[in-house]
């Protein structure tokens, strides 16, 4: 269980975190969303005492980390995969960090071997490829044995065979009832792994929900029409009452209307359809949408979170989706 | 967090990088190398001396000539000791398995600093009696008054070097940078300041000019120094915890 309380990190002008306070819970995969530069990696690294915060308060089972006997024990950390010294073999990497805490030597042949690190066990780090410089971060996380598993990006770089491992090491990991924390800015990722969300935006929390409720609230449905009288379909719907969006395709998106009403209104004026399809937006959508939110909720400061409205169809899909986005 | 285990774990990291190896045996084969080269030079040149030189030749010192070069490597081990870990990225690791950072720190440090002893008090008594076996009739005994002190002093000297570029690279964590103000500064700059009269009262206070007074036996005739051999090695002391205090005050008060 990690309890964060109003976490908050400042650098100078510039809020990297801004009174973050949710929990992360034993047993199940807890997925940590923003874009890049959203904040994750400054919250993980609080999390793990390396940066202090400006404000506020993070506990692991209750104790700060830096109060923690044998750390390792309590929690694994994954934060950067490149985060050892390249001279020193994966054995003697792992074996620093587990004499610091206490633990057997046999344990780094353990988790070397979960990794699939053991035939290489004895090479220098920094001949590693990243996918191994990833596992091998792994299984220093591992290496305490620890009720707490955080992964910052952990399948960026990786080949899919190595996104497919970790995929189901993390999903192990919480079957054993482990607290499993793991952040990403890709929600599709998320949507495989994740059974809870947190998102952030620039420094705020902006959901903290389970993973279903996030896909119920945030997915879009709209109805996809493709026709060859366009301009005649165009002006029914218009006379119906029914607001269309024009996609660059040549396809017209209607939101709010069952596609069998607009099949009928179709038949009725005797307009051909090549094709009415019910869409689900996308999960990628839906997180967009809400931090694309973020940013208009800065613009309106008076407008509590909630209740911002959607911003209008047409823009979508506008190229300022992702303009925002930093790279971090 | 029991410091043992720190310990233990700092040992390994230090015996398990190559640097180690390459700095430590790096200075103590060019201490004694030069040492042993500059020790001869002056046996052959010793009758062609004035007087004064003659009253000042200190054969014990001569044989320490190697360490103004040797403690270049020292300054190399002592800063990448430190700063190994910040330019690899190693010390996020390093710290979330041991957040008592005083604890990281001083273990580190402890290790290094005992390390940096062991090869500097075998280099130096290696330095002394290689360089008296060059100096022939000129040579000094180990029981000589003065002279065993200045051996001993000699590895606390390359000890106390070593331990004051851990303190600066805790400072500036960048190991080109902790490396672009030591290697100049000892080189040359503290030896310019030190030799120039106008700046000579400044230059006799700094680390390494008043630490190397431990390894003189014979006074220089027309000596002015304040202070005596110990007395040098305690300025160069405060010099030392100087930079391993405001290392450690960074360390504490710094994101990692």
């Amino acid at each position: 269980m990690i309890e964060l309380e109003g976490l908050t990190k400042r650098y100078g002008e510039k809020m990297a975190v801004n009174h973050l306070t949710f929990a992360v819970r034993p047993g199940i995969v807890t997925g940590f969303l923003g874009p890049n530069g959203a904040g994750k990696s400054t919250t993980m690294r609080m999390m793990l005492g390396l940066d202090r915060p400006t404000a506020g308060d993070v506990r692991i089972d209750g104790q700060h980390y830096d109060r923690l006997k044998d750390p390792l024990k309590y929690i694994g950390a994954l934060l950067d995969a490149k985060a050892m010294h390249g001279g020193r073999s994966a054995f003697n990497h792992l074996r620093c960090l587990a004499e610091s805490n206490g633990i057997p030597r046999s344990r780094v042949h353990e988790v070397l071997d979960t990794v699939g690190l053991t035939s290489v066990a004895r090479k220098k780090a920094k001949g590693f490829s990243l996918g191994m410089g990833q596992r091998l971060g792994i299984a220093g996380a591992l290496l305490g044995d620890p009720r707490i598993l955080m992964f910052d990006e952990p399948v960026n770089g990786l080949d899919p065979e190595g996104i497919h491992w970790i995929r189901n090491l993390m999903k192990s990991l919480a079957t054993q009832g482990r607290t499993v924390f793991v952040s990403s800015h890709l929600m599709s990722e998320m949507a495989l792994t994740a059974d809870h969300l947190v998102v952030i935006g620039q420094g705020r929390l902006l959901a903290d929900t389970s993973m279903a409720g996030f896909i119920r609230e945030n997915s879009r449905s709209y109805v996809r029409i493709r026709s060859p009288q366009r301009e005649l379909l165009l002006d029914v719907l218009h006379r119906a009452g029914v607001t269309v969006v024009e996609t660059g395709s040549g396809t017209l998106e209607v939101d709010g209307h069952r596609p069998e009403d607009i099949g009928e209104l179709a038949a009725q004026h005797r307009i051909v359809l090549h094709e009415l399809s019910p869409q689900q937006a996308s999960l990628e959508e839906a997180f967009m949408q809400l931090t694309a939110e973020s940013v208009e909720y800065h613009a309106h400061a008076d407008t509590p979170l909630g209740t911002v409205p959607p911003p209008p169809a047409g823009e979508r899909r506008g190229p300022q989706w992702g303009t925002d986005w930093k790279k971090g | 967090m029991a410091a043992t285990q720190v310990l233990r774990s700092e040992w390994t990291k230090i015996r398990s990088v190559a640097s180690t190896l390459w700095t430590l045996s790096l200075a103590a084969v060019v201490t004694v190398v030069l040492g042993v080269l500059i020790s001869l030079l002056s046996k052959n040149e010793f009758d062609d001396m004035s007087a004064k030189d003659r009253l000042s030749f200190d054969p014990t010192f001569i044989s320490f000539a190697g360490m103004s070069l040797g403690q270049l490597a020292m300054i190399v081990f002592g800063v990448l000791v430190v700063s190994n870990e910040y330019s690899t990225g190693m010390i996020r690791t390093s710290l979330s398995a041991v957040p008592q950072r005083g604890t990281f720190l001083f273990s580190k440090m402890a290790v290094a600093t005992g390390l940096a002893f062991l090869v500097g008090i075998v280099t130096s008594f290696v330095a002394f009696f290689l360089g008296q076996a060059m100096l022939g009739s000129h040579r000094a005994s180990i029981s000589d008054p003065g002279v065993l002190r200045a051996v001993i002093g000699g590895g606390l000297y390359m000890t106390l070097i070593a331990v004051f570029s851990m303190g600066v690279a805790t400072m500036l964590r960048s190991p080109m940078l902790s490396l672009g103000i030591l290697m100049p500064f000892f080189f040359l700059i503290s030896a310019i300041l030190g030799n120039v009269s106008a700046t000579k009262k400044i230059g006799q206070f700094l680390p390494d000019q008043a630490g190397n007074r431990i390894m003189q036996v014979v006074t220089p005739v027309d000596d002015d120094v304040p202070y005596g051999p110990w007395g040098g090695l305690g300025i160069m002391a405060l010099w030392v915890v100087l930079a391993v205090a405001s290392g450690y005050v960074l360390l504490k008060r710094r994101d990692a």
